[in-house]
């Protein structure tokens, strides 16, 4: 079988794939020209992931001064691939940057400011590969960070590591330099002037690999790349260069081992599994450098072509020059002209470019910036696309023997069960299918959003798996402890139970701890009656414990209120318009156009508001502590309990003090509104009356600190003198303006709010008013 | 005699078949129903509760034993379009009043982000989320894994501070969608 092969080929004889079309090249714009060399550009960009898989850690920071060939990330995993400094200078940034992608999304980037002296590391020059051992070489091109440089980027030290994938044995490496787009000559130039180098690296992949045999591809319409590999090669018998005929895409992994060896590689299988290894010549030249000159992988030569350039060429480009200073070596005419498009990779399978920042990674090897003439579609934003005709050229010409028409219509229909019966995973984006198609459906695109769709799908399965197992567990989790639970309580109730039968000092003073509380409760209920009584009279020791418990509530209560400030002011904003929201948007205005005219009205008004709110607020508790203390003082005489109930008693009051406050603040607005200022006066002197107890006022410390810290605050900002001496509370001022404006909007909210529920409470709450 | 015959052989062919069944039965008995668990695969997993049961499955639950297809808010149609080809019923448009919150008004998913600053740690958050997504511990400050959370929503509300928004996820390279409108496909005259 081998034996075969090999003998058909060297008669020239290939086998051919399916489909394949004949683009017209345009390959003459840039053959003939040698690789230019550049001078350096000032600035790179180098996106930390070029490749598939992961980036790798950062190993330099901002301000770092770097040598050409240093390594900029660590490689922490076998698909990490690091990058290296292509010449000496300064890190200035690493942040986020357009990237060579067709979404024009930002990726996290060096930047790199270059200093011109282009001063190299210290590098080790191996002249003898033989010295060195396999896992040596594989560790230095891994070192080195070469990636598939052909389109994909696959991590070249996987591919090369013939122990870790335990493969069959290789009958084949073949060596890709077809080529088959229609503009790009990058790989065409490498081989005719580095094809010594390239020979060097196939002799290392051959002893790493160790094939039967080596074919080197090239298309027939690159006579001087043949010829200098040919002359390369002529001494060694192992390594064949086999001119394929030219035909889109004969490039292809799976296209190329047909033609060489009339295997078909299978949906699913891998070429390493049929015993074939292929890499492309320029990751060969990348290899050698990387080997035996200790040069990372740091420049790449890229096609610059397209007739809207004057002098389109091949480049040395380092990696991460952005594509503009290439387009100037190349003078370029025009890009003032905003609609010229600029494509990344070859016409067939490339993507136009966002920015002309986007900067050359390992993966790229033409740019292309068409005239209109050349290709119209580029410049057009709408699509020409008409119904299908059902003509089946697609299928004709799909290297793949894909049904495109048929993938076209489940794509659109988003029938991924269907799509996957037709393979849609073995297109390789090749294009071929939408080159020939005569209603110009853009038929790659379409599959290029069904596979990602899928991927996406899978993405989600796979998440909701992970949620499920995590609900499950934690539904598991809650049930044992809830089991737990009641086993411990089981076993502390018969603890007690067990205690409590014994005989001893403690169970009868445990005993008596029961009886005593049962005796407490039974004096409560019945003096009931007389704590009603005693409502009026305040009690100093509560006071004093409910003030510790303030003092450790305050911080929490605070928090709360922030939150309750911004819930409302998040209301406000979508309520700014609505008309019943006038008053509280005069005060906003007032504020915020520091009107003094308006703002003393409102301030008073707001005096007013704060007087009336806090004495409701007071009178209130009052009564209800009073309430609880003296129901508690009378039953008991120790602190401890009372402090307990307080404790409660504060808690309850929170809340009720908000509403109460609430509901001041609406009312007395109403009544402003109605111009019955004398009532509302009335009103608060009314309610002033039963708060003159200043016990309680330092008591309920935590919701009217907060109410009137932030007028105090709202009207020092606005009038700017803070004469406002009735409101003794003042704290650290945070953001004045923000304050502000939360005040207002807390009024505002409120009042819309209360508003509804007023009738109701007031009903509910008829003393306090 | 023959009769009796007839009578004898055919009673123990049934006697033996009888006894396969029964042992048949015994043997490959089906614990859940099948249906249940098809339908628990098609549901999104976000176990949110919008369809107004404690979780996916509940809900997969009570569709098999005839609950209405379209309560499932982050499913949407295509999950009501799957649901519905598998029970062999209607496709149905969705129930708006099961859609609430943030789920329904934006296509790209939300995660839940806690503003670090704010948390009290009430630990309220943890009990609310349905997949332990969240991680802290009393009086300490709370956060969310991202990679587990399922933008249920359910932890916003409980949080007393209000500390917890839904945030959608940043659009990287690796959750890109194509758009056909980006790029015309070329195509060489
Ligand atoms: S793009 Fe895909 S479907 Fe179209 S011809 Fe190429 S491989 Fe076939
Ligand atoms: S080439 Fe275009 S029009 Fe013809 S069958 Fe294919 S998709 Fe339809
Ligand atoms: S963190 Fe919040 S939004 Fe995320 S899954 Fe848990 S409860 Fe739902
Ligand atoms: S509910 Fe809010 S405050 Fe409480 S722990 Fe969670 S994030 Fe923190």
């Amino acid at each position: 079988m081998v034996e075969s092969v090999v003998e058909r080929i060297t008669r020239g004889h290939f086998w051919d794939f399916h489909g394949g079309i004949h683009p017209p090249e345009q390959k003459f714009l840039t053959s003939n020209k040698p690789i230019k060399q550049l001078s350096l550009p000032k600035q790179l960009i180098i996106p930390l992931q070029q490749h598939i898989g992961q980036e790798g850690d950062l190993l330099v920071s901002i301000g770092e001064h770097v040598l050409k060939g240093q390594a900029l990330t660590l490689s922490t995993n076998p698909m990490v691939v690091p990058i290296h400094a292509p010449t000496s200078g300064t890190i200035s940034a690493i942040k986020m940057s357009v990237i060579a992608h067709p979404s024009g999304l930002s990726q996290l980037c060096i930047i790199f400011d270059v200093d011109g002296d282009d001063r190299w590391r210290k590098r080790e020059v191996c002249h003898d590969i033989e010295l060195l051992a396999n896992h040596q070489i594989i560790e230095k091109i891994a070192n080195a960070g070469i990636a598939g440089m052909g389109g994909a980027g696959f991590p070249t030290h996987i591919k090369v590591n013939s122990k870790v994938s335990s493969k069959p044995d290789i009958n084949f490496l073949i060596i890709n330099g077809v080529e088959c787009e229609p503009y790009i000559t990058a790989d065409d130039l490498l081989m005719m002037e580095q094809s010594n180098a390239i020979v060097d690296g196939i002799k290392i992949l051959d002893k790493l690999l160790t094939p039967a045999f080596i074919f080197i591809a090239i298309e027939n319409n690159k006579p001087k790349a043949i010829k200098a590999l040919q002359q390369a090669t002529a001494k060694i018998e192992k390594i064949k260069v086999c001119v394929v005929p030219t035909k889109y895409p004969a490039g292809g992994e799976k296209q190329l081992i047909q033609i060489l060896t009339g295997k078909e590689v299978t949906s699913g299988q891998l070429p390493i599994h049929a015993g074939i290894v292929m890499q492309n010549v320029a990751t060969c030249f990348a290899i050698n450098e990387a080997v035996r000159h200790d040069t990372p992988l740091i420049r790449r030569v890229v096609t610059v072509t397209g007739q809207a350039l004057d002098k389109p060429q091949n480049v040395w480009a380092l990696i991460g020059t952005p594509i503009n200073f290439l387009l100037e070596q190349c003078s370029v005419q025009h890009i003032k002209n905003e609609k010229q498009p600029v494509i990344m990779g070859g016409p067939m399978m490339g993507f136009s470019v966002s920015s002309e920042l986007v900067p050359v990674v390992k993966t790229s090897n033409c740019i292309l910036v068409p005239s209109k003439v050349e290709m119209p579609s580029a410049f057009e934003k709408e699509s020409k696309e008409v119904e299908c005709i059902r003509c089946g050229q697609c299928s004709d010409v799909c290297p793949s023997q894909l049904l495109p028409q048929e993938l076209q219509w489940s794509a659109k229909a988003k029938d991924h069960a269907q799509l996957k019966k037709l393979n849609l995973s073995d297109c390789i984006d090749c294009g071929a299918c939408a080159y020939v198609c005569p209603s110009q459906i853009p038929l790659v695109h379409y599959y290029r959003i069904a596979k990602a769709e899928i991927l996406e799908q899978q993405q989600l399965d796979l998440k909701a798996e992970k949620a499920k197992t995590r609900f499950e567990a934690r539904k598991l989790r809650l049930e044992k402890e809830k089991v737990a639970r009641h086993e411990k309580q089981k076993k502390a109730a018969a603890a007690r139970k067990a205690a409590m039968n014994k005989a001893t000092p403690e169970a009868t003073g445990a005993k008596s701890a029961v009886a005593a509380a049962l005796a407490r409760v039974k004096a409560k209920k019945a003096s009931k009656d007389q704590v009603q009584e005693q409502t009026n009279t305040p009690d100093s020791q509560t006071n004093l414990s409910s003030d510790v418990a303030d003092d450790q509530k305050s911080q929490v209560s605070a928090a709360i209120a922030r939150a309750k400030a911004k819930k409302k002011l998040k209301a406000e904003a979508t309520n700014t318009l609505s008309s019943d929201n006038n008053d509280a948007n005069k005060i906003v205005d007032a504020l915020e156009t520091k009107s003094t005219v308006t703002l003393q009205a409102s301030v008073d008004d707001k005096k007013a508001k704060i007087a009336v709110a806090i004495a409701k607020a007071k009178a209130k508790k009052l009564n209800k502590t009073n309430d609880a203390a003296a129901d508690t003082n009378k039953v008991t005489k120790h602190t401890l309990a009372v402090n307990m109930d307080a404790k409660k008693v504060v808690n309850i009051e929170d809340k009720k003090v908000k509403i109460a406050a609430a509901i001041a603040k609406v009312k007395s607005k109403a009544l402003a509104k109605a111009n019955k200022v004398n009532k509302e006066t009335d009103d608060t002197s009314r309610i002033n009356y039963p708060v003159t107890n200043n016990e309680t006022q330092s008591k309920y410390k935590p919701a009217e600190l907060v109410q009137t810290e932030q007028e105090d605050i709202a009207v020092s900002d606005s009038t700017g003198n803070s004469k406002n001496k009735n409101i003794t509370e003042s704290k650290p001022i945070i953001s004045i303006d923000k304050k502000a404006k939360i005040i207002a909007a807390i009024a505002k909210a409120k009042a819309k709010n209360k508003l509804k529920e007023i009738s109701l409470v007031e009903k509910n709450n008829p003393d306090n008013v | 005699m023959n009769i009796l015959l007839a009578i004898l052989v055919l009673g123990s062919i049934a006697a033996v078949f009888g006894a396969l069944l029964g042992f048949a039965s015994v043997r490959f008995k089906v614990d859940a129903d099948p249906i249940v668990e098809q339908l628990d695969a098609l549901l999104p997993q976000t176990q949110c509760g919008q369809c107004g049961y404690p979780g996916c499955k509940p809900y997969a639950q009570a569709v098999a034993d005839g609950e209405a297809i379209n309560k499932c808010a982050p499913g949407g149609e295509d999950t009501i379009k799957k649901i519905a080809d598998l029970m062999g019923v209607e496709v149905q448009p969705i129930d708006e009043s099961h859609v609430k919150g943030n789920i329904a008004q934006s296509n790209r998913p939300k995660v839940a982000f806690v503003i670090e600053e704010d948390c009290i740690g009430c630990t309220k958050c943890i009990q609310a989320c349905p997949v332990d997504a969240i991680i802290g511990a009393a009086k300490q400050m709370h956060t969310i894994i991202v990679d587990e959370c399922t933008g249920c929503d359910l932890c916003v509300a409980p949080c007393p501070v209000d500390c917890i928004e839904m945030r959608e996820l940043p659009e990287t390279i690796h959750n890109w969608q194509w758009d056909l409108t980006s790029i015309p496909v070329t195509q060489l005259d």
